[in-house]
């Protein structure tokens, strides 16, 4: 069943700057399309165009030229369709704990669904909901923001995002400056509202192996264009072009083309510890203790 | 200052946050005692909340110790007298390269340091086209720093300390807003200040590749030193490391692994080429 797109940009370009010395091209003819409940990477270097692009994607920025549709409708066509969009694709930006700003955790978290003109009983369930999902605990709720902890003032915010329910929940560099337990739990919750809810969840990362871990499909851009677009161990195969663009294929990759070259025969795909593990004992063949 | 001293030595050292209403002051640092030798490459490793970056913040004074002392290069860091000498000696970079840069033009920041110092013109130039070479930005010193990269303006940054010409540079999770490209780059200049000029480098970090790089990594646990040693002998440590919550960098990982399912194979094997190597061999014990 070949279902139509959420979210879609056509010849999308952005340049800041028009007309002065420092004019630069941040998008270039962008064409993307991302599915309902697609699970998506974004990954490029710094100033190839990502974080450019996420914000188109919920209205925060006008095109230069080229549109983006929200279900099939042009989000710039009108102030209206600008608000709707703004609802249903949700966007969380780098280090979002910069953006608490309420006396109390709930009313933080509530300000989105306020400005949505949800009842106050809505806007309560709204609330609690958003606060499970990212693992805050309801006696955290009555507590100033700012005195939590980084990874949890890092939750609330994105706690916000999700109390407007979107359909499509982009988040740049979730994990940044999070220690590895930190960066588990915050993937994980991402992933409980992709479950429960189906929304599509795109993630902004420099990280490959984060990418890798997580994600049915990367895009790979640089310089304003996308340049990949696949599932991983497609992007993966193809090393030698990702580092002239400023980025490098998954630890583990690099470990299973040397075992290649070494003339151990690794098969399939590897980019995680795990199909790095199950690769090397398929080959421990005859009499092994498997 | 003493040359042959302790680039840092910590001497049950505690430190407490004071809080904003009466709940009672948050323990950082519990009794930390370490001593770092003078052209040496040490990470700091630990969970956030583990006390590194508050230990970090008392390597040049900008913390006193609450109780014990820090002596950099055998100045007391609480003798006031001392601290313009220790923070000249001390250097520091941050986490964000916003937070660090203050001018307009690439060279004037860079300046800013020496300027302040009271040193001559001359000498200024000199210094700040020496620091900018060394992190290779001289190309961009009449830029203005918000045009550049992250890992660029991070390069920058590292270049305002070493106009200071410090002997010690502390770095506290520098690569954490960087690309991978950027982080390499911040990552050859703090190997270059180790084996090009002989100066102690101290990285704190999460990332467990970098921390592979050091002669010496010590990981820290509520406000304790919990393990210390070179990386071969810390990263295997698989488990313990996982409890302290933090990972091996994924090449330890996967050796623990493949060991675990009956494979013979060491778990100092760091880098992609050794573990290769290690896995390769392994297999053909098995035949």
């Amino acid at each position: 069943m070949n279902e139509s797109p959420i979210l879609k940009t056509e010849k999308l370009c952005h340049v800041y700057s028009a007309g002065t010395p420092f004019e630069t091209a941040a998008l270039r003819d962008v064409d993307l399309e991302i599915r309902r409940g697609e699970l998506v990477a974004v990954i490029g270097h710094t100033g190839s165009g990502k974080s450019t692009l996420i914000q188109h994607l919920n209205g925060l920025m006008k095109p230069t030229s080229g549109r983006v549709l929200f279900e099939g409708a042009d989000i710039g066509a009108s102030k209206q369709a600008t608000k709707n969009a703004r609802c249903k694709v949700g966007l969380v930006f780098q280090y979002p704990e910069y953006q608490l700003f309420e006396e109390t955790v709930y009313k933080d978290i509530a300000f989105g669904p306020r400005n949505m003109r949800l009842s106050a009983d809505d806007v309560d369930v709204r609330v609690r909901e958003a606060a499970r999902f990212v693992g805050i605990g309801a006696e955290l709720l009555g507590r100033s923001p700012f005195e939590l902890s980084g990874g949890q003032k890092r939750r609330i915010a994105i706690a916000g995002v999700i109390a407007m329910l979107p359909q499509v929940l982009i988040l740049d560099e979730p994990m940044a400056g999070l220690d590895p337990a930190g960066r588990d739990g915050i993937m994980e919750n991402i992933l409980g509202y992709h479950e429960e809810t189906g929304a599509a969840v795109v993630v902004v990362t420099h990280s490959m192996e984060d990418a890798a871990r997580n994600a049915e499909r990367m895009i790979v851009m640089s310089r304003g264009r996308i340049v990949m677009d696949g599932a991983p161990g497609e992007i993966f195969s193809r090393g030698d072009e990702l580092s002239p663009i400023g980025l490098d294929v998954p630890v583990m990759t690099r470990l299973a083309d040397r075992l290649r070259a070494m003339g151990v025969p690794v098969k399939g795909s590897v980019y995680t510890v795990e199909q790095a593990r199950d690769a090397v004992l398929a080959l421990k063949g005859g009499g092994g203790a498997c | 200052m003493d040359e042959n001293a302790p680039a840092v030595r910590a001497e049950n050292v505690t430190y407490f946050y004071a809080s904003a209403d009466d709940t009672p002051p948050r323990d950082v640092l519990c009794g930390v005692d370490l001593s770092i030798a003078p052209g040496t490459f040490t990470a700091i490793l630990g969970r956030n909340g583990s006390g590194k970056s508050t230990l970090a913040k008392h390597m040049n004074g900008l913390l006193l110790p609450k109780g014990g002392a820090v002596y950099a290069f055998g100045m007391d860091t609480r003798d006031e007298a001392l601290t313009l000498e220790i923070r000249r000696r001390v250097g520091m970079v941050f986490q964000n390269p916003d937070n660090q840069i203050v001018s307009n033009v690439v060279e004037e920041d860079v300046a800013f340091a020496p300027e302040n110092l009271g040193c001559e013109p001359a000498e200024i130039r000199r210094r700040v086209d020496e620091a900018l070479k060394l992190v290779d930005m001289y190309d961009y010193r009449e830029y203005a720093p918000h045009l550049l990269s992250g890992g660029q303006k991070q390069r920058i940054a590292i270049a305002g300390v070493l106009a200071m010409r410090p002997r010690c540079v502390v770095f506290d999770e520098p690569t954490a807003m960087l690309d991978p490209r950027g982080r390499a780059d911040v990552m050859k200049i703090l190997l270059r200040l180790r084996d090009e000029l002989g100066d102690t480098v101290v990285l704190i970090t999460h990332h467990m590749e970098e921390a592979a790089a050091a002669d010496r990594v010590v990981v820290m646990a509520d406000g304790r030193i919990a393990l210390d040693g070179p990386p071969k002998a810390i990263f295997p440590q698989v488990e313990k490391l996982r409890s302290l919550g933090l990972s091996a960098p994924e090449t330890t990982e996967l050796l623990y692994e493949l060991r675990q399912a009956g494979l013979d194979v060491p778990l100092d094997a760091l880098s992609v080429e050794e573990c290769a190597a290690a896995i390769r061999d392994g297999l053909q014990k098995q035949k």
